[in-house]
């Protein structure tokens, strides 16, 4: 049986129209306009336990409603989910401690105390047995490097370090589900490196299941063999990082790096000319007809060097947002 | 279900106590200074009493009486609702409540297996054990120096049922603060109801003047309102104002009113998070 089940989960949230302008204020004082906003329609998703799931799409997409329902923090207006056999939102205890949600933009740890003091509190509230508590705080602070941080003060530490205790306080109870709502969001490119890399490890090595929401194609493409593409509510793709790229750019780039005395005159002839900065010049065409492109331009110029790539993930995404809005 | 033994929420209860408790005094300085400066009142207070009284008939102020009242009991009692308050009122605990609402940090209790009113009770616990611990000093110097006010100790059981009404008016104010906080999962911004309901309680908890000095339509209303319990019920318990066989009487309909605002509470509660998980989250 699957650890996450969705089955055809739906919420709308009931949101107040408001009018422009001052009348329409006055009139909105007893009489209120609504509109349904539909931000997660009819959702169907299987995660198998061990698995690392990336939640990919844009702003106001669904992913953290769907993280939300999962937590149980919401009711859905429709469908079902089971996590490890719980319906989240019924919020167990027996479940709630079986699992665990972090969110990027929201701080969980007491602001004025050292992170320490936190973890002591949630030692308390999820009866973790002291020796177990202590083993698993000293592991994770080595893994994430903050031994030294723990008695300071939460609010004299940077973004970078606090995420972590927030890593750290979610783990202690060793969720066998993890939640991460944009867990590098704000953080500085070595800061986004360490949590990756300290993810990627915990995950491995706990063969634990994690849902992520990420801005960031770094993180997706580091962590998750899997990806979910979620737009307006809807799952427009599911499988692997390599496969959206093949399904969805039918693009190839060349890159070319012209001999002395060559100049990029009637390129355009073989394939749609990106930019030209000589001796490097670089060129897209559609997929299938890659070879051909690269045969006719060898014929005609003088090539020192040659690469052939995948579109930036990034660009396929984009594409792949606004293709499916 | 996971079996929680008792000493296991001990444990926890001791730990979200320790905790609040730390972060009190994470700011002693602050937190000292206004301590203290609760304490200025006092002086005007009972100046403004003195005039009262010496404008009423004779003009020699310990001679005049109002409603039963000399100026020496006018100042004990006065002494003794600020005592009574120091229980009861719950300084920002409405309006961190609603901002929790709005700002999502209810999220909080639930993901986690704890219950917000139980652990925000604790907090308040550890707070007010911080205040008297800075505050017990002075209560008891003014207390000392104002001794002259106050006609000698009563007896053992007012005493009993002086310290139980000072208790349940600590839990009185809370519940009634929580309700108020609560209210945020309905309205986004409690501010002026939570102005609206100090403003009231200042009048009707007995801070301003006691109760008794009302006239008659308006002291019946307000002896039947739950208010009166936060400042004037212990202080009209200490000087002898409640008839002896109304002692356990009256602190029973305090407990009856506990019961019924800490229901309440639960109510809106168990209401507002299904509200909130049903909009919004």
């Amino acid at each position: 049986m699957a650890i996450i089940e969705i089955d055809q989960l739906s919420k709308s949230y009931r949101v107040y129209q408001k009018q422009e302008g001052l009348l329409a204020a006055i009139r909105g004082l007893w009489h209120r306009e609504y509109r349904d906003v539909e931000a997660v329609k009819s959702i169907d998703l299987k995660v198998e336990q061990g698995e690392f799931v990336a939640f990919l799409g844009p702003n106001g997409a669904g992913k953290t409603t769907t993280l939300k329902l999962l937590s149980g923090v919401i009711y859905p207006s429709g469908g079902t989910a089971r996590v490890m056999g719980h319906v989240p939102w019924e919020r167990n205890n027996d479940y709630r401690r079986r699992f665990a949600l972090v969110m990027g933009q929201k701080n969980q740890l007491w602001w004025d105390l050292p992170a320490q003091e936190s973890f002591r509190l949630h030692q308390q509230i999820y009866q973790i047995d002291r020796e177990a508590f202590s083993n698993r705080l000293s592991e994770l602070a080595d893994l994430l490097g903050v031994e030294k941080l723990l008695g300071r003060p939460v609010r004299e530490l940077s973004l970078g370090e606090r995420m972590k205790m927030e890593l750290i306080a979610a783990l202690l109870h060793s969720p066998e589900v993890l939640f991460l709502d944009e867990p590098t969001i704000g953080l500085d490119v070595v800061a986004q490196h360490n949590i990756q890399q300290f993810l990627k490890y915990y995950q491995q090595e706990r063969k634990i299941t994690i849902l992520l929401t990420s801005h960031y194609m770094k993180d997706i493409a580091a962590l998750c063999k899997r990806v979910v593409v979620i737009n307006d509510g809807m799952i427009k793709f599911d499988g692997s990082l390599a496969n959206i790229v093949e399904s969805f750019s039918g693009l190839r780039i060349l890159r070319l790096l012209l001999a002395e005395g060559q100049t990029a005159e009637g390129l355009e002839r073989f394939a749609e000319v990106e930019s030209v900065e000589l001796p490097k010049v670089t060129l897209r065409c559609p997929r299938e007809k890659a070879t051909k492109s690269l045969s006719n331009i060898l014929q005609h110029y003088q090539v020192e060097d040659i690469s052939v790539e995948d579109p930036p993930l990034e660009e396929v995404i984009a594409n792949l947002f606004n293709a499916t809005e | 279900m996971h079996a929680f033994s008792i000493s296991n929420r001990i444990a926890c209860w001791w730990m979200i106590f320790r905790i609040a408790l730390e972060e009190r005094l994470a700011y002693r300085g602050d937190f000292a200074l206004g301590t203290l400066m609760r304490f200025l009142p006092i002086i005007t207070q009972i100046f403004l009493w003195l005039a009262v009284f010496e404008s009423l008939g004779s003009g020699d102020a310990s001679e005049n009486q109002l409603a039963g009242y000399t100026f020496s009991n006018m100042v004990a009692y006065y002494l003794l609702s600020m005592l009574g308050r120091a229980f009861s009122s719950m300084p920002g605990l409405a309006s961190t409540t609603a901002k929790q609402i709005r700002e999502g940090e209810i999220k909080k209790y639930l993901i986690q297996p704890i219950d917000m009113i139980g652990f925000m009770l604790l907090g308040r616990v550890a707070h007010k054990i911080a205040y008297y611990a800075v505050a017990a000093l002075p209560f008891a110097f003014v207390f000392f120096l104002c001794r002259g006010y106050f006609s000698g100790w009563p007896d053992a059981e007012v005493l009993v049922a002086f310290s139980v009404s000072l208790i349940l008016a600590f839990l009185l104010g809370f519940f009634l603060d929580l309700c108020i906080g609560l209210v945020g999962f309905w309205f986004l911004e409690v501010s002026s109801l939570l102005f609206v309901y100090m403003l009231l309680n200042f009048f009707l908890s007995g801070h301003m003047f006691p109760l008794d000095l009302l006239p008659d339509p308006w002291s019946w209303l307000v002896d039947l309102l739950p208010f009166k319990y936060l400042a004037y019920f212990p202080a009209a318990v200490f000087l002898g104002k409640v008839e002896r066989d109304q002692l356990w009487t009256e602190v029973g309909i305090e407990l009856l009113w506990l019961l019924a605002l800490a229901l309440v509470a639960r109510f809106l509660y168990a209401r507002g998070v299904r509200r909130y998980s049903g909009f919004g989250g």
